[in-house]
């Protein structure tokens, strides 16, 4: 029976990691054996609350995110309205000096465990404006630690998504039990 | 309207090949002409539409574009200033919309607007160094501690 088990929880980790509870409670008549690590992931990658911010044209392509053809809400992702609620800030469009102290202090407002997807060329690296851009932090990096760079001027919605999954691979990868 | 304006500034003169119609006035008649333009029943230029610098290399020079709604005028006013210290007087008190085109002025140019009401930088940060549109600026090393340069 045991053995069963861990065949069963080996092949379910290989998977995706927010299906494999569902489908190992088919295979177990509702009860779930899981690694309490593997659980709290599975929740917070499945509910990642991004903050409603956006900076320049970037932005509108995170707006059609949430818009019924590509449906961020899928992911469980809501936008929130304050940063004091919010587990990921996506910086969607170019960041200028003057922009940079008031990021910052909305990555300081959020709670730990909080992630930065940096979202197009211009919070990457500068973007058009790395060479006579005096105004704009060449990286939002440069401020803030970044976990998903999606390249991309703007990037497409499938664009952001693809970040998104990275950033749920990242986050599956992590224990929070063993610091 | 150069009939106008010659009434009050007699050293004013047309810019020729200039679209809009442009004319040049001597910064200390700025005023008086402006107010003339804005009062004026002939042409009545109640709009001011778009402040400007330009750094010439030396010169400076503000340009003024005005818009007159009841007769759909367009007009120009330019004036040349010293390259070191260029002052020139506000035209805040003629049209409201001077006091934020101003601003940008004094902040891309360092062009000071005298007894402008509330003369701060309006687009960059307030502690950032040097006048970003002049021919010979140079952006600062950092940022608070943040570098500037790629």
């Amino acid at each position: 029976m045991s053995d069963i088990n861990n065949k069963d929880q080996a092949e379910a980790q290989k998977e995706d990691p927010s299906s494999f509870a569902y489908k190992e409670s088919f295979g177990n008549s509702g009860v779930i054996v899981t690694k309490a690590d593997n659980l709290l992931n599975w929740s917070r990658l499945s509910s990642l609350f991004p903050m409603t911010f956006g900076i320049a044209c970037c932005a509108i392509e995170f707006m059609s995110t949430g818009t019924a053809p590509y449906d961020m809400d899928r992911l469980g992702m809501v936008p929130r309205a304050t940063p004091r609620q919010s587990d990921v800030m996506i910086v969607a469009g170019t960041v200028t000096f003057k922009m940079a102290d008031r990021i910052r202090r909305l990555y300081e407002q959020m709670a730990e465990p909080r992630y930065v997807i940096s979202m197009g060329s211009c919070s990457n690296c500068g973007g058009p404006y790395w060479q006579h851009g005096y105004h704009v932090v060449k990286g939002v990096d440069r401020i803030i630690p970044v976990d998903i760079y999606v390249p991309g001027c703007p990037p497409r919605p499938e664009a952001l998504i693809g970040g998104i999954l990275k950033l749920h691979e990242k986050i599956a990868a992590e224990s929070l039990l063993r610091a | 309207m150069i009939e106008i304006i010659s009434k009050i500034d007699a050293s004013a003169s047309v810019v020729p090949n200039s679209t809009p119609f442009t004319i040049l006035v001597s910064p200390d008649k700025l005023i008086d002409c402006s107010l003339e333009l804005h009062t004026n029943k002939d042409c009545y230029f109640d709009q001011l539409s778009c402040v400007t610098g330009l750094d010439t290399g030396t010169n400076m020079e503000v340009i003024y574009h005005l818009y007159s709604i009841p007769f759909n005028l367009s007009l120009a006013l330019k004036v040349i200033l010293p390259r070191d210290n260029p002052r020139v007087p506000s035209l805040s008190s003629v049209w409201k919309s001077a006091n934020w085109l101003e601003r940008e002025t004094f902040d891309m140019y360092g062009i000071i607007f005298e007894q402008h009401p509330d003369l701060r930088r309006i687009l960059m940060p307030a502690d950032w160094e040097g006048y970003p549109l002049r021919k010979d600026y140079k952006e600062q090393d950092k940022y608070r501690d943040v570098q500037v340069k790629y």
